[in-house]
């Protein structure tokens, strides 16, 4: 019996070659053609090789008052503060550094950050955490098992384990006791074409620290500034090349 | 005599006829299954019924790990449909026995794992009340407290250090 077709539940070969490499062909005369595997899989709707996106962070523009990014991704994300911070998650906090001799404060944000070369999927036993293709590290819940290896892991502290039972979660953003959390750059908005909440909020706020955008396109305003004015990778001595960046330090 | 039989049969053919609508109704033997809203699934209930771990595991993959987000099978598009409601109109949460999933899963004695992380219910409902149970208490009290450091101190080797035998003295 030939089982009825339904979206993802049987993949034919013709799918497989569609999602897996996308095959630009161009004809360049009878009998000769030119072909480029690997191009933008944005048609098929899924991650998109061709990008990588980041964040760019400029901590003079951070208000040292405000924490509207880290109330934005909790109500996006439903993680909130019980009163317990030795085991409360947290996927975005706000630093301070302080330079002992001048005196001088610098206040932002702090989350995942996105490494092109992710620590925390190095130590993973399951495989539970991962990069996409475009550059996002996740957690796969559905294979973690709570070992915690990967917040060990990270050197910025990024990831939370989730110590209580958790209700009322987000649709798009399902979260629960036993497993290991972190920001997801708002997966699930920039999927559809949007940018996570702590960038939105920081513009709605008037302050504009925060932009989102792909750093593999060089026209991207991201890009352009990164191209323009000095930046810095947190920890670059592990050569973790991130993906979110700071200015003004 | 004849129409005494007669009578019989009538009241039989009654009795048998309210029976069997009954059964056509509902069956005590069969888990009830809630009623969904929108259009029926075009592959059929019965394929849905036996495929849906496999279609729910397949696509999920196919969002967490790729990205896709027009995929066929995800429990934010089942509760479109598949939100149930009870006698007050209030939505039911995968606690209760009579929600869509918990109907079937708790006939069969299936138990799920997906309520752990996903809400059993469409965005914007307040589950709270119904999964309150879950939540662990908030804060202890001085009585809970105390029966704690009572349980920790029993036998503290600083506090009351276990007696220590003399060896024997063997071959004077």
């Amino acid at each position: 019996m030939k089982m009825p077709k339904l979206n993802g539940a049987e993949i034919s070969r013709r799918d497989f070659l569609r999602s897996g490499s996308a095959v630009a062909t161009l004809t360049l005369a009878p009998g000769v053609t030119l072909m480029a595997f690997g191009g933008s899989d944005a048609a098929a709707g899924t991650a998109d090789a061709g990008k990588r996106w980041g964040l760019l962070i400029d901590a003079n523009k951070c208000d040292k008052d405000c924490s509207a990014c880290v109330t934005a991704c909790s109500t996006e994300n439903g993680w909130k503060d019980n009163g317990r911070p030795e085991t409360d998650a947290q996927w975005i906090r706000k630093i301070t550094l302080k330079n002992t001799e001048t005196g001088r404060e610098t206040t932002m944000p702090m989350m995942c950050q996105h490494c092109e070369e992710p620590p925390c999927v190095d130590v993973c036993p399951t495989g539970a955490s991962f990069k996409r293709v475009d550059g996002i590290v996740l957690v796969d819940k559905h294979t973690c098992i709570g070992c915690r290896y990967c917040m060990m892991a990270c050197p910025f502290k990024a990831r939370s384990f989730v110590h209580e039972p958790v209700i009322n979660q987000k649709s798009d953003a399902p979260r629960g006791q036993g497993t290991v959390e972190s920001c997801t750059l708002c997966v699930h908005r920039v999927d559809k074409g949007g940018t996570p909440a702590c960038v939105e909020a920081c513009a709605d706020a008037g302050f504009e620290a925060i932009i989102f955008g792909d750093l593999k396109d060089p026209e991207s305003e991201i890009s352009k500034r990164l191209a323009t004015y000095s930046s810095a990778a947190l920890r670059p001595d592990l050569d973790l090349n991130p993906g979110v960046r700071y200015t003004n330090l | 005599m004849t129409l005494i039989v007669r009578f019989v049969l009538l009241w039989a053919l009654l009795i048998g006829g309210a029976t069997l609508a009954q059964a056509q109704e509902r069956s005590s033997l069969l888990p009830n299954v809630p009623k969904a809203t929108g259009e029926p699934h075009p592959e059929g209930n019965e394929y849905w019924r036996k495929n849906h771990p496999d279609l729910l595991r397949h696509d999920r993959n196919l969002t967490v790990r790729d990205g896709n987000r027009e995929i066929g099978a995800s429990l934010k598009s089942c509760f479109e449909c598949h939100t149930t409601t009870d006698d007050q109109g209030t939505v039911l949460t995968s606690a209760s026995p009579d929600h869509f999933c918990s109907a079937c899963h708790q006939y069969v004695a299936v138990k799920i794992d997906c309520f752990v992380c996903h809400r059993s219910t469409p965005d914007g409902v307040d589950e709270y009340e119904a999964q309150a149970a879950l939540l662990p208490p908030t804060s202890l009290n001085d009585a809970d407290v105390e029966g704690i450091v009572a349980y920790l101190k029993q036998g503290d080797p600083v506090a009351d250090p276990p007696a220590i035998s003399k060896p024997a003295e063997v071959g004077q």
